[in-house]
């Protein structure tokens, strides 16, 4: 149901633009090898983690940023940054009780009642506030069903036999120059196990949230589903109003095993920077998920609708036989953002199947591009994929390009591939504008039933902001 | 009947000596229009005649340039006011050719603009079980299943569905002043049929209906209080139901030549 005509109410602003003001435990300005010491010492690391750090920052050093994206902006200083804060008082808190209230009332300004939602939703939370986590719930529930969902530095102290055998293992250090940072430097993030077996009967949630001015955020997340598993994960983001710009270079590595599920959804919402293009986010991600059991499957659902520049990739390594990716995408754009994001599908195992479906939305002058690989390996018989890239444009200065890239190296696979573009057309304002809508909510109303195929893969609570969100972000585009 | 008895004392609709262009092309010289609450007027004229830009101009579409004359709606000048302003105060146009929305169900759609006049009014949201129970109601008379509902908005709906659709929009939306801009056109005489079923059903002391349409078979199924011929952007000739029999009877060239 669409809920757009709500979803555009008294938020004019960036709603989430505040800043709490919290002691933190900062590690000194810039990179070096001390940096990355500091930072595993910080978290009590294991000597062979520091030893992966120090490589990937090594590796690093002999890498130079991407170019290839249709994005622009200053060179970054990587000398120019924290990259280590931490809210004081990190012994952690054993119930919510002991977490500081002033956080909890960013969460709550947030719309996020950790109480509440512990009630009312049922969804675990692991909040992540700068870069460690504060508060964890549900967890004693699932640990009673041997699912782990911790943060991963915990997960390190922990399961580090886990850790061990699966960190790297999708998205090794050395991959592209903001992962291979995020290895030498990430802070924390999170971590799941879903035993064998075992259908997780709650969805897995993480907030995230950037707060402390010019830390940069190098979120680390693996999620590992045991054969025959499944397990759904959400994870929604706002940050407050910063005029510098804030780099975020996370990685997500997702593993399933046989006959196994991961559901992973994704709503970004962080700061895109004001109407002229100054401050925001800037958001390189690395997401990529292994299906490396027969018939399992990752399934990538994104409503990337904040930062002032995305770039972001998440995508499927089809190693199994008969495994399946799936990627569903909601990428909105206005004023002078820029986002340069899609997937890969990467067909190994045989009969394997994938699905692309995105939707980029234009506004103000901004820059959409989706950009996507299908690759099918020789040994890969029978792989099939389909893709569909629709554009909507709204004015006539940003743009929207489509940039697949397709190769298939085994003629027994199929490989469709379709896009649009198109516009929001006046007839379709007005016809909304005479039955009683605003324009920014006819605006909305239209946008949700350009993406109504990706947002209706989102689970049901997601699925409302999410609505609400394309409508907001696309407020003032249309005049 | 619902509705406030003291904006009913006055016309509903007065259009005087309307002058409206597109692009420096005049199309309307000099409206003069009275309904009165309660009545039906048909708006008759051939292609070219002005009949949809004068259905455009009252909603506040933009693109057309109103040089002169003025329109009052409940005694309010509404030429300034914003297409969605008109729409809350309860004029309503049903389109000639409904829009495809896709993505976006019908029934999604309805409930977005009936909360939208709801909120203006003051009243409070329907919740989805009420809303869901009106609809059902007014879509079995225009015999409307839940299955077309679901469906995204006119995408793919036939040309019946379509106008049968605009109507129950009309129902649900309860306008004070509903223009039906050629609502019969493309129908068959059983689709016909139950639109007028539908537009009959909404006829009320506190509600006025400007029926735009070209042809006269309308007018067999929704009795108008007066017909007025539109020719050359100006009425040419007003008069009683009959003058639509005229019409269908002489044709438009004949009674355009005796225009005053």
């Amino acid at each position: 149901m669409s809920t757009a005509r709500e979803s555009v109410e008294a938020l004019d602003d960036y709603k989430y633009g505040f800043v709490t003001e919290i002691a933190t435990d900062t590690a000194p300005k810039g990179l070096d090898e001390a940096t990355v010491a500091f930072i595993s010492a910080k978290k009590g690391e294991p000597e062979w983690l520091l030893e992966w750090r120090l490589r990937a920052y090594r590796h690093w050093l002999t890498m130079r940023e991407p170019t290839w994206a249709r994005v622009h902006h200053p060179p970054i200083d990587y000398q120019d940054a924290y990259y280590y804060a931490a809210p004081k008082a990190t012994e952690g808190p054993k119930s919510l009780d002991e977490v500081d209230p002033e956080l909890l009332r960013t969460y709550e300004k947030l719309g996020i009642p950790l109480r509440e939602q512990e009630v009312l939703a049922g969804v675990a939370v692991d909040a992540v506030f700068d870069s460690v986590s504060v508060a964890t719930t549900f967890k004693d529930k699932l640990r009673d069903l041997g699912v782990i969902f911790c943060s991963i530095s915990e997960a390190v102290q922990e399961h580090p036999e886990l850790v061990r055998r699966y960190l790297g293992s999708v998205v090794p250090y050395s991959d592209n120059f903001f992962a291979t940072l995020n290895s030498a430097v990430f802070t924390d993030g999170s971590f799941v196990y879903v035993p064998e077996g075992l259908r997780c009967p709650m969805e897995l949630s993480t907030y995230f949230r950037i707060n402390a001015a010019k830390t940069g955020q190098f979120e680390r997340t693996l999620i590992i589903a045991d054969k025959g598993s499944y397990v759904s994960y959400l994870e929604g983001c706002t940050a407050p109003m910063r005029d510098e710009n804030q780099l975020h270079a996370a990685v997500v590595e997702l593993i399933a095993l046989d006959d196994a599920e991961i559901k992973y959804s994704t709503v970004q919402n962080w700061y895109p920077g004001d109407a002229d293009g100054k401050g925001g986010i800037y958001n390189f991600v690395t997401k990529r998920g292994a299906c490396r059991g027969r018939n399992s499957k990752i399934s990538w659902t994104q409503v990337e609708t904040g930062s002032a520049i995305t770039w972001k990739y998440p995508s499927c390594i089809l190693e199994g036989d008969g495994s399946v990716g799936e990627f569903y995408s909601v990428a909105v754009t206005n004023n002078l953002q820029q986002a340069d994001t899609g997937t890969k599908m990467i067909h190994i195992g045989k009969g394997t199947r994938s699905t692309i479906i995105s939707k980029g939305i234009s506004a103000g002058r901004a820059q959409n591009t989706y950009r996507g690989l299908v690759r099918v390996v020789g040994q890969a018989a029978g792989a099939r994929n389909y893709s569909q890239c629709d554009s909507l444009l709204l004015g006539d200065t940003c743009g929207a390009h489509t940039v697949p890239y397709i190769e298939v190296a085994n003629r027994t696979a199929h490989v469709e591939h379709e896009a649009t573009t198109s516009r929001i057309s006046d007839d379709q304002l007005f016809y909304c504008r005479q039955r009683g809508l605003s324009p920014e909510d006819a605006v909305a109303t239209i946008v949700n039933g350009f993406c109504r195929e990706v947002l209706q893969k989102l689970p049901m609570e997601f699925a409302v902001e999410a609505q609400k969100l394309v409508g907001i972000s696309l407020e003032g585009s249309v005049g | 009947m619902t509705g406030n008895a003291e904006s009913t004392k006055g016309p509903m609709l007065e259009i005087h000596d309307l002058h409206v262009a597109v692009g420096g092309k005049p199309i309307l010289n000099g409206i003069d229009l009275t309904v009165a609450p309660g009545e039906v007027h048909a708006i008759m004229g051939p292609n070219g005649s002005g009949k949809s830009t004068l259905a455009h101009v009252l909603a506040g579409r933009e693109g057309y340039e109103v040089s002169r004359g003025e329109v009052r709606y409940l005694g309010r000048d509404i030429l300034a006011l914003a297409p969605e302003e008109r729409a809350r105060e309860g004029l309503f146009l049903g389109f000639q050719y409904p829009i495809e929305i896709p993505g976006v169900g019908a029934m999604t759609f309805l409930r977005a603009a009936v909360n939208a006049i709801r909120k203006h009014k003051g009243e409070a949201e329907l919740d989805a079980m009420d809303f869901l129970a009106r609809v059902r109601e007014k879509a079995r008379l225009l015999e409307i299943d839940d299955a077309l509902l679901r469906r995204p908005l006119n995408v793919g709906f036939s040309g019946g569905e379509k106008k049968r659709n605009e109507i129950l929009q009309m129902s649900l939306l309860e306008p004070r002043l509903a223009v039906l801009d050629e609502t019969d056109s493309g129908l068959d005489v059983d689709a016909l049929r139950i639109v007028a079923r539908g537009v009959n059903a909404l006829r009320g002391p506190d509600r006025a209906i400007v029926l735009i349409t070209h042809y006269q078979s309308l007018l067999d199924y929704i009795e108008p209080d007066r017909v007025h011929v539109l020719a050359g952007g100006r009425i040419v000739k007003s008069g009683d139901r009959t003058l639509a029999l005229e019409v269908e009877a002489e044709g438009y060239t004949a009674l355009a030549g005796t225009a005053a």
